[in-house]
């Protein structure tokens, strides 16, 4: 597979899932707003923009939170700059990924236009749920387990952990109590499987549990660090060179198990560091990624005679 | 025209000066049309506007679009097919095919001995002074001694609706993709005409294609690696490029993808580099290797035209073919058809001045009012001056460019190109269209791809056709395709799928292929024996 190609796959996969956790998470938000009756808005929503690695100076409007993060199609961060990022990138890879995932992301990408500002932002938020989940859907049912497969899945459980860990931050916002973990539970769609598995009312420290480290959930964070690792390691096959990629897995591993056999009361007790500390192992291992897989192994020195 | 009071798409088509090809001047639908004028006269207009519609939104979600001036534009597909008449089709494609056989003969002739020079049939000056002449690949021997592998022959039809060839494109022709899309989205417009009309498929052209980059591959490499070379999204084709490398199931790479080292080259993958064998470039020979040509250009790779000419890779089209579809060489392409091939030209160019020549300027430079003014070297439409529709400043201006370098233009009587009914906001109007059918060499054999390009100015009495210029495409149908049933053998199209490994034949001998009928009659007759003994078993138990 070409670097270039690879690199227009593993960000789709990560500009979709990123969509579709900020719509998740700007969903949770605005309900805190609506149901905390004490909450100091101006700081919560300056707190989420901060969270969302997008700080904004001066007090800082519900509006505002939904131009930077939902409708503002030049920035990276927000859901309609994500989804024609994710176009732009299929259209760079357009050969390789099936016409049906195309078509779905050019749709996406064209019907972004009838969301306005104006509108209610529940329903953009579903829709963009439901836009993700079909492209998802297609490309596993279109795509081939090869290398196109691999670097998009990639991308998209990087992205995944990293953004599971953001929305796990809204827990501790300035100026509002956020979302209870029943709320956290349905916004990451875990609320059902949670009952399921644990035959519990919901406790603090056994939701924290199921979206950090269940091995079997696919959105809990330790699920998605442990499959980026096994991709990595598919994609490296049997190859000699392995200092970089296996750097990356380094990289999420250590993250992983540092969830996994720390006492979940200590991350608790400190979970803004944690969760910063997952985020930086999923920032690592992208550069490692880009590092070993993107970039021309070395700048090409040439003269006339060597052509 | 309408046969009851009821108001059809048709009522009140009527024909302009230029010849029509669904009507002629008495207002009766010419053969080939009679289905399509049927079917349309039996919807109401708005049944033809949605389906309209319906075909311009499926082209947004395809993302069927071209570049222009930097935004993405879905690419206007007008909803009435333009058919071709078998017979018409007879002419065209021999016509076309020995236009290629022409123009290859030519190139190498140029780039090799220069016969044609010596003989007195062409000027040496006019190669010397081509813009696309390159000298520096001079004596690059393609692999299979093919350097026209793509070409796209421009055709019009004229008053008398006779066809005639407007200019040849044999560097980067493209246009090609919008066939196959247009195919493939009116076919689900009008299924019911495409089971009855017999319209020849096009979408062989891939396998075509990638069957004839395969045949031309270096010497000795069985299974090439064919890549498309691309300038990259922001090109007008783009979506053309990777069309047809998706199609042909090859990659598609931009020139930063690809490296040269010690005359071979190679494509960065994420397993380490991998040899690149056969490039079906789509970036213009001036950016395409910036050793050799423009050293700005980021479009192509160092090193490449050293690597073919070494031998290692090839480039398809050839690096010089400019010097060939220059508008001048044009005017020569008769008399070098009847040179190289020792036949008369099947299609006739249109009348051309040289302008170089001092009689022919002053004619021109005098009736500049009614000519049509282009220069040699420009494509998409781009410095033509139509005479009768341009200002006094406009003709001044024009006068003033060709006293300065007459070797940069050429002149040609306004033709009204043929007109084919065109769905517009007033109904269905007459626009004027063209023809560019493409062609496939593949060293034994010249393949024109039936139909081809058919681009219709989607303004009235505009006689412009390029979509920079606002023009739009139609389905080109070409008739008298025979249906393959499934029982019959296979079309040829399923065994070129491998013509570029060139294969051994399994009959040497002409005795080889009667002795094995007869072990096949043999075996035959064993089985038959086999069965009637276990039929007879089977009854004896």
């Amino acid at each position: 597979m070409l670097s270039r190609i690879a690199e227009s796959l593993f960000w789709i996969g990560r500009y979709v899932e990123r969509a579709d956790n900020t719509a998740r998470l700007l969903d949770v938000h605005l309900n805190v707003l609506l149901e905390d009756p004490w909450v100091d808005e101006p700081s919560a929503n300056a707190s989420l923009l901060s969270v969302m690695s997008c700080p904004l100076d001066g007090p800082v409007s519900r509006g505002d939170v939904l131009r930077q993060l939902a409708f503002e199609e030049d920035s990276a961060t927000s859901i309609a700059g994500t989804l024609a990022a994710a176009r732009e990138n299929a259209r760079r890879a357009r050969e390789v990924i099936s016409t049906e995932v195309w078509e779905s992301l050019n749709t996406t990408r064209m019907d972004l236009r009838r969301w306005s500002r104006a509108s209610r932002p529940h329903e953009y938020f579903v829709w963009v749920r439901e836009r993700a989940a079909v492209v998802w859907g297609l490309s596993s049912a279109t795509t081939s387990r090869d290398d196109a497969w691999h670097f998009m899945e990639l991308g998209r459980s990087l992205e995944r952990a990293d953004m599971i860990a953001r929305l796990l931050m809204t827990r501790s916002l300035e100026g509002t109590t956020g979302p209870n973990w029943t709320t956290l539970l349905r916004t990451c769609s875990a609320h059902e499987a949670y009952l399921r598995t644990v035959r519990a009312l919901v406790t603090e420290e056994r939701a924290a549990e199921f979206l950090l480290i269940d091995r079997l959930f696919p959105r809990s964070i330790a699920y998605n660090l442990d499959r980026a690792e096994s991709i990595l390691s598919q994609i490296e096959g049997s190859e000699s060179n392995r200092a970089l990629a296996g750097r990356a897995r380094l990289a999420l591993g250590r993250a992983r198990t540092n969830l996994e056999y720390s006492p979940v009361r200590d991350i608790l007790d400190d979970l803004v560091t944690q969760m910063h500390e997952v985020q930086r192992a999923c920032a690592t291992a992208s550069d490692m990624i880009r590092d070993r897989y993107f970039l021309p192994s070395a700048t090409i020195t040439w003269n006339q005679e060597a052509l | 025209m309408a046969s009851t009071d009821d108001p059809t798409p048709w009522t009140g088509y009527t024909p302009v000066a230029a010849w029509d090809e669904a009507m002629d001047v008495e207002g009766s639908v010419r053969d080939p049309y009679a289905r399509v004028y049927a079917e349309i006269d039996r919807m109401s207009g708005d049944d033809l506007y949605s389906r309209a519609e319906a075909l311009a939104n499926t082209y947004l979600a395809q993302g069927v679009t071209f570049d222009h001036a930097g935004e993405e534009r879905p690419f206007p597909l007008d909803i009435v097919p333009r058919v071709i008449g078998s017979d018409e089709w007879d002419i065209i494609s021999p016509g076309v095919s020995q236009r290629v056989q022409a123009l290859e003969a030519f190139l190498a002739d140029v780039y090799g001995s220069q016969h044609c020079v010596q003989d007195g049939v062409v000027p040496r000056r006019l190669i010397a002074t081509s813009q696309y002449f390159y000298r520096s690949v001079a004596g690059v021997e393609p692999a299979n001694g093919v350097r026209v592998h793509v070409s796209g022959i421009d055709l019009v039809r004229d008053q008398h609706g006779i066809w005639r060839v407007l200019e040849d494109n044999v560097r980067v022709p493209s246009g090609v993709s919008y066939v196959l899309s247009n195919r493939r989205a009116m076919s689900q417009m009008f299924p019911e005409m495409f089971g009855a009309m017999g319209i020849r498929p096009v979408l062989e052209y891939s396998r075509r294609l990638r069957a004839s980059l395969a045949r031309c591959a270096p010497e000795g490499v069985d299974d090439p690696t064919i890549v498309v070379l691309t300038p990259g999204v922001y090109n007008s084709a783009y979506y053309e490029h990777s069309l047809l490398a998706r199609t042909m199931g090859v990659e598609l790479v931009e020139g930063r993808d690809l490296e040269t080292v010690n005359g071979r080259v190679y494509m960065r993958t994420t397993a380490g580099r991998r040899r690149v064998d056969v490039i079906y470039r789509r970036v213009d020979d001036d950016y395409l290797d910036p050793v050799v040509f423009r050293p700005d250009s980021s479009l192509g790779a160092p090193g490449l035209i050293n690597a073919a000419r070494l031998g290692n890779v090839t480039i398809a089209n050839a690096v010089g073919n400019g010097v060939a579809d220059d508008k001048l060489m044009y005017t020569y392409m008769p008399d070098l058809i009847r040179y190289y091939l020792n036949e008369e030209p099947i299609l006739p160019n249109v009348d051309t001045w040289r302008l170089e020549e001092a009689d022919a300027r002053e004619e021109v430079l005098d009736r500049l009012d009614e000519l049509v003014v282009k220069p040699v070297d420009g494509a998409g439409g781009k410095g033509v001056t139509i005479g009768p529709k341009a200002s006094r400043e406009e003709l001044d201006q024009v006068k003033a460019q060709i006293t300065s370098d007459p070797r940069g233009w050429i002149a040609q009587p306004v033709i009204q190109l043929s007109t084919v009914p065109t769905l517009t906001d007033e109904g269905l109007e007459p626009r004027h269209v063209d023809l560019r059918p493409f062609a496939i060499n593949d060293g034994d054999d010249v393949w024109v791809l039936p139909g081809g390009l058919t681009r219709v100015a989607l303004q009235r009495g505009q006689l412009i056709v390029n979509s920079s210029q606002g023009g739009g495409s139609k389905d080109t149908w070409v008739l008298g395709g025979v249906r393959h049933r499934a029982s019959s053998q296979p079309p040829p199209e399923a065994r070129v799928e491998f013509g570029g490994l060139a294969s051994v034949p399994q009959t040497a001998h002409p005795e080889d292929y009667v002795a094995g009928q007869q072990q096949q009659q043999q075996q035959q007759q064993q089985q038959q024996q086999q069965q009637q003994d276990l039929a007879g078993e089977e009854a004896s138990c």
